[in-house]
């Protein structure tokens, strides 16, 4: 077949919503596309690990302790079942965590920012994750296979996430004047960021959208902010708390809310690496990795020293 | 086929210069063996393909499998075995390769036109 066939035969699978699975033929940028969006997705959810990791040994309670160490344990579970799915498309899982090291490869920007205190905890759960959340429902029904199983996998786990944050800041919420304080003002410093998380505006990219043709994204970047900030908009209001945005309304003839402009220049400041924490965070990861190199190399020995003994006593 | 795709999203942003690297591994360092994992949700029910792991030997694959695909009681056995050891039927075959089953209707029950009386069949 033709280059131009298998293109055509292909397009024509993603429009009769057939799956496509690691061994199809795909066009090259289908699969390159692919190898950047789920392994940023997988690194995503790596170093998201570091901000809440934080607060591990300053939980408030042996409750909140353990709650919040499942939750790190199931975001590095997330982060392999992407790897992994990343994985079924040619990349090695070395060469990710390598340019992940390195600073070649992105991750979402919303995790180069501190957790201060822990109503942050609380704030992350529900917005971080909320906005995520979001993105994983689509994503449950992207084009291509193991992502779609992968994403499938974490929503059922993630709603915990969300939840957990929600009843946090529902707590502080009840609580002392301080307590009380300290729940807005980790909503205000989270709000923005999470909005950000969505990404440019649909009227930034000029070009054909070939991820939607795909089917790799089902909504663009602006639809599924909206949704985020309807969905927050109503939610906050069980808290008794405020969001930072004075244009902030409902918009009876949209029968959507209206919200202010999000500050562009310090979206793609921390994208570049000029955000809070970008320098902390990949030093976190490499110290990570290089202290690592032993045990990995160990096992690997242990490994292969039993392999030796096991074909001797065949021979 | 070079198509340039500027637009991106959260979790994709875009590389610097927009390549993505297929390249091998730059560093020296050994990478552990890539395995599958087979999980069998509960008594009487087959081993179904859950995802993979990265680990030195098969008993690290198991522990690894433990942790990452049943932290929430999805599991009561893994099995795990190399991928390399995986052989598959190869997809740009299918039409070929599946053909004599799909001219063979009298193979399923309902092909057969019965009396609507007839019981217990």
């Amino acid at each position: 077949m033709s280059l131009i066939d298998l293109e055509k035969s292909f397009q024509e699978k993603i429009d009769k919503e057939i799956k496509i699975e690691p061994k199809d033929w795909m066009p090259d940028a289908y699969r390159k596309t692919n190898i950047r969006q789920i392994s940023q997705h997988a690194h995503s959810e790596i170093v998201g690990m570091l901000p809440e990791g934080n607060w591990i040994s300053r939980a408030p309670s042996l409750k909140r302790k353990a709650i919040l160490i499942a939750k790190v344990q199931d975001e590095a579970g997330h982060g392999l079942y992407l790897y992994s799915a990343a994985e079924t498309l040619g990349i090695s899982r070395d060469q990710m965590m390598n340019d992940l090291n390195s600073g070649k490869a992105k991750y979402s920007s919303i995790f180069n920012y501190p957790t201060l205190t822990w109503a942050d905890m609380g704030a992350v759960g529900w917005l971080v994750d909320g906005a995520a959340i979001l993105n994983q429902v689509m994503l449950c029904r992207t084009s291509y296979g193991p992502y779609a199983r992968a994403m499938v996998r974490i929503c059922k786990e993630e709603s915990f996430h969300q939840r957990q944050g929600f009843e946090t800041l529902l707590v502080l919420s009840k609580g002392t004047k301080e307590q009380r304080e300290m729940c807005q003002d980790a909503i205000n410093r989270w709000w923005w960021p999470s909005l950000m998380m969505f990404g440019p505006k649909d009227s930034e990219s000029t070009n054909s959208d070939q991820s939607i043709k795909w089917k790799i994204k089902r909504k663009t970047n602006d639809e599924l902010r909206q949704q985020f900030v309807n969905m927050i908009a109503e939610q906050i209001k069980l808290l008794g708390m405020t969001l930072p945005d004075p244009d902030l309304k409902w918009n009876e003839k949209r029968n959507q809310y209206d919200f202010g402009e999000i500050n562009w220049e310090e979206f793609w400041n921390v994208v570049k690496g000029n955000g809070p924490c970008n320098k902390q965070r990949l030093a976190a990861r490499n110290k990570a990795h290089d202290e690592g190199a032993w045990v990995r190399a160990a096992a690997i020995a242990y490994a292969d020293k039993k392999k030796n003994k096991t074909t001797h006593k065949a021979a | 086929m070079n198509i340039n795709i500027r637009k991106f999203y959260y979790g994709d942003i875009p590389e610097e210069n927009n390549v993505t690297s297929l390249s091998q591994n730059s560093k020296t360092e050994k990478e552990w063996p890539l395995w599958e994992v087979f999980i069998r949700s509960k008594q009487g029910l087959d081993h179904k393909h859950a995802g993979s792991v990265h680990a030195a030997d098969a008993q690290m694959a198991i522990e690894n499998a433990r942790d990452v695909y049943t932290r929430r009681q999805e599991g009561i056995s893994i099995w795990v075995v190399e991928s390399k050891h995986i052989h598959a039927s190869n997809p740009e075959d299918a039409d070929m390769f599946y053909e004599p089953a799909s001219d063979k209707v009298y193979r399923h029950p309902t092909f057969y036109d019965l009396p609507d009386e007839i019981k217990h069949m």
